[in-house]
């Protein structure tokens, strides 16, 4: 690691703790209630989930409305793990079993479907999605329609905070590596990517799993902050929530997926004080922002603080001179 | 008797009662330079479509030099046949649009990489000193080109003839036993087309690799090619070296004749 | 008995067949997934239900109305939210779209509330029985009327100057222009047929349930668009087909007692048939040029 990469990561590294000092700060002067701290919490499930989410449609190309199906498998493998064990460790366990839980549908159900383009690879994981919320609604051990309720809560903003950092680098080391490139690659052009030696199946694959089980650490996450799960929480809808924020924030931006889901978790505070009319506002602001931002916020570019702290000059050369 | 890098037998593609390639057989031999000529539709893109993997054929067989032996590879997709030493380029120019000329490079290089996704996530020194060695390997490729000064510029923002060369870097990086051109000099000019001439060349010494080139540009082929296959309807009308071949009457009437 | 469960299936299938159309119309000319088409179904209802019960029509007369309505709302609706983005990502056209959705849904029942209301009874229903079989006069309406309405549309796509249109912009945009055809006008006329046949969905399904409230499109949008890729996206006779088959999978999985999965056995089946052929019942393989 040399030096430039120290100084870089120390200033993300400065950034993120900037925001932990901000939000303690203003949870002691009573700035943010406990209201905004449930804010913040949400904000940062949703994050996760819809950074899984951008990894599967941005990064690899590949369309799917499944998601809410892998949150689901990841809400109910907390669900009961914690209301089994309800400590810490198996908070923890519960997470864990979840991801990989997720993560192994998720490999079923890609290695066969990945080869279907587009739209139909849609259907088929909306397919996916209502088929697993089905089984979890007729199913004796998942309560049925009516759900779990008393789940354990061992979330607090802290927790969703650092998971959420975490799922950010992980996945911004990953897309800015060779598994990353070919990723990328395989969605920029297929038939050249194949043609180059790279088993396209594997990385849309590998993005969809990643992607999955993200979704199911959100689900978790989730299940154990609202207490309670049930069918209903993982219809289409919340799918359709998730791929909201990757779209407005740009496909395959992962800086506009954060600001995104930021900027709607603070638009559904505001909205609270419009009643009944919230939605209906909702729906304008998403109309009006994709008139104006077809691209979505960032289209495919991140925000990089290299580019704002140390490239004074703007210019690209300093990237291959490292290599040589 | 040099060792033959790749085979055809018989091979035989139909879409939909037309026969683009029709028994064609062929054969390719270590740092061979193999010109493939014919008339507009004749099928030669069909053929390397087919020995790369990219159709599948109606009937016939293509094998390739495994450990000095020769092995069918019909059964495989193209992403394996690449990795047995098969690349390409595309006649319509196939990049990966929104990265920069070194990724596309880069991405080329995946499959013989030896980097693991957690040595990645974690940014472990492994990682970097790999990152490293790729670029200056990258590098190093498109310096033959005399392409490191747009190393960081997107990909579909350079003008074609140097998108056509990036093609072929990007091939060349995959480390291949034998590269198929398609087209490389169309829509160059005069000078472009001479200096790819020399290029191609001089990859062909320097990596002691099997070039098979299709090419329009009957100045360019005839100059480069040791041996020529001509195809016209998706059938082989002859094959020799160049001298041959501009001798031949069936070609001179068929091919030749027709264009001047 | 399985000959009851067939009529059924066939009843609720010619009901998604019709909300099918408009989906495979729009997506074949726009490529748009249009998530706004399920709640246009809803509306045709609400309309119906206006023209019953406040101005007490004749059913086929509110019918038609209500067709009428719902086809100048589906142009609007595209000139609005879809057009200016017709050189966008699709995607965003598509959120787009989820958002003349939402609004539509929640506006509903904003200004109506969001409770179940009981469609009019503009037709008395009587049960005519054959053998074993039972078939009320309703179900007959709902399936005439969905074969006239697919006849008509047959006849304007193939022999009507805008069908002949539609097919153009649907097979190539760019030589669609060259021949110096309208695209504009005719994708809103697309919008304008599609949304008509959904408002027809609606009025028949509002008469046959008995009942109608502002989220009564999402299901069986869904549905009908599942439907439509079932039978190959954009093939006209594809979705009638998708709608007729998802309508009889859906009672006849009920009928053998599993009704709490009949869902989950419409996409397991969607998915098996996808992966045999991938791009639908009656879709064309392309193959890519290399
Ligand atoms: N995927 C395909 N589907 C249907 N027909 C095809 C396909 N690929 C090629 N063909 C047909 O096969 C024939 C040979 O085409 P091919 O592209 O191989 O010719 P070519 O020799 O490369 O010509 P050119 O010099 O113009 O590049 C043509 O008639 C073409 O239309
Ligand atoms: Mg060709």
């Amino acid at each position: 690691m040399d030096k430039a990469h120290i100084k870089y990561t120390l200033s993300w590294a400065t950034l993120a703790l900037m925001i932990v000092i901000l939000i303690v700060v203003m949870t002691m002067f009573d700035i943010i209630g406990p209201y905004g701290l449930t804010t913040i919490v949400l904000i940062g499930i949703n994050l996760i989930a819809a950074i899984g989410l951008n990894l599967i449609i941005g990064m690899s190309g590949q369309f799917s409305l499944g998601h809410a199906g892998f949150m689901a498998i990841g809400a109910y493998a907390t669900a009961l793990i914690v209301t089994a064990v309800p400590t810490i460790f198996g908070f923890i366990m519960s997470l864990f079993v979840g991801a990989m839980l997720s993560g192994i549908v998720a490999l079923i159900v890609g290695i066969p479907t990945l080869r279907l383009r587009g739209d139909y690879l849609a259907i088929a994981t909306l397919g996916v999605s209502e088929i697993i919320r089905i089984l979890i609604m007729n199913f004796k051990f998942t309560h049925g329609p009516a759900g779990i309720f008393a789940i354990p809560s061992f979330v607090n903003w802290p927790l969703v905070f650092g998971m959420a950092v975490l799922t950010i680098i992980v996945v911004v080391n990953l897309v800015r590596s060779p598994t990353g490139r070919a990723i990328i690659a395989v969605r920029d052009n297929e038939i050249a990517a194949e043609s180059l030696g790279i088993n396209t199946t594997k990385y849309k694959v590998i993005a969809f799993v990643l992607g999955a089980v993200l979704a199911a650490l959100a689900g978790g996450l989730r299940a154990s902050f609202i207490q309670s799960v049930s069918p209903q929480d993982f219809t289409f809808m919340q799918s359709i929530t998730i791929l909201i924020i990757v779209v407005l924030g740009g496909i395959g931006s992962i800086s506009g997926t954060v600001v995104t889901a930021i900027a709607l978790g603070i638009l559904d505070v505001i909205l609270q004080n419009f009643g009944s009319l919230r939605m209906v506002i909702y729906a304008v602001v998403l109309i009006v922002v994709m008139l104006f931002r077809p691209q979505g916020l960032f289209g495919r570019s991140e925000f990089s603080l290299k580019k704002m702290l140390f490239d004074s000059g703007g210019n690209h050369d300093k990237d291959h001179s490292k290599g040589a | 008797m040099t060792k033959t890098i790749l085979k055809a037998h018989e091979l035989r593609v139909e879409f939909g009662g037309v026969t683009a390639v029709d028994k064609v057989t062929i054969e390719a031999h270590e740092n061979e330079l193999i010109g493939l000529i014919g008339p507009n539709g004749a099928g030669k893109t069909t053929l390397f479509n087919l020995l790369t993997g990219v159709y599948k054929p109606t009937s016939g067989d293509v094998f390739i030099d495994n450990h000095d032996q020769l092995s069918p590879i019909n059964q495989l997709s193209p992403y394996k046949r690449a990795q047995l030493g098969i690349a390409r380029t595309f006649q319509n120019i196939r990049l990966f649009k929104s990265r920069t000329v070194i990724e596309n490079v880069l991405i080329a290089m995946t499959a013989a990489n030896k980097s693991y996704p957690i040595q990645a996530i974690l940014r472990t020194p492994k990682f970097y000193q790999n990152e490293a060695q790729n670029r200056q390997k990258a590098m190093s490729l498109l310096e033959i080109f005399g392409m490191t000064q747009v190393a960081d510029e997107l990909a579909n923002t350079l003008p074609y003839g140097q998108q056509r060369r990036l093609e072929i870097v990007r091939a060349l990086a995959t480390t291949p036993k034998i590269l198929f051109l398609d087209e490389p000099a169309a829509g160059m000019n005069p000078q472009e087309t001479a200096e790819l001439t020399d290029l191609i060349k001089q990859i062909q010494v320097q990596f002691k690799m099997t070039i098979v080139l299709i090419e329009h540009d009957m100045k360019l082929v005839m100059a480069v090619s040791e041996r020529l296959y001509v195809l016209e309807y998706g059938k082989v009308l002859a094959t020799g070296t160049p001298k041959d071949i501009q001798n031949n009457p069936a070609v001179i009437k068929a091919y030749l004749g027709e264009e001047g | 008995m399985i000959i009851q469960q067939l009529i059924n299936g066939m009843i609720l299938g010619s009901v998604y067949a019709l909300l099918a159309l408009g989906y495979t119309m729009v997506y074949g000319i726009i490529k748009l997934i249009n998530f706004a088409h399920g709640d246009i179904y809803m509306l045709g209802a609400y309309f119906g239900y206006f023209f019953l019960r406040v101005l007490h029509l004749n059913f086929f007369i509110a019918l038609i109305l209500s067709m009428a309505i719902c086809a100048v709302l589906g142009m609007l609706i595209e000139f609005i939210a879809y057009r200016p983005l017709r050189h966008s990502p699709r995607i965003a056209v598509l959120i787009s779209a989820l958002g003349v959705s939402f609004f539509l849904e929640n506006g509903m029942s904003y200004l109506f509330g969001s409770d179940k209301r009981s469609f009019p009874q503009a037709i008395e229903t009587t049960q005519y029985h054959f053998g074993s079989l039972q078939i009320s006069n309703i179900q007959i309406i709902i399936i005439t009327t969905a074969i006239v309405l697919m006849i008509l549309l047959n006849i304007i796509v193939k022999k009507t100057k805008m069908g002949r249109a539609m097919r153009a912009v649907s097979a190539d945009e760019e030589a669609a222009i060259l021949m110096g055809i309208n695209v504009n006008r005719t994708i809103s006329f697309t919008f304008a047929i599609g949304s008509a046949l959904a408002a027809a969905g609606g009025m028949l399904i509002g008469l046959y349930y008995n009942n109608i409230d502002p989220l009564m499109g999402m299901t069986p949008g869904i549905k009908a668009f599942v439907a439509a890729v079932l039978g190959g996206i954009g093939i006209i006779p594809g979705a009638a087909l998708g709608g007729w088959l998802i309508g009889i999978l859906e009672t006849m999985t009920q009928a053998v007692g599993l009704s709490n999965y009949k869902d989950a056995i419409v996409y397991a089946i969607l998915i098996v048939i996808l992966l045999l052929k991938p791009t639908g019942i009656l879709g064309k393989n392309k193959r890519e040029k290399v």
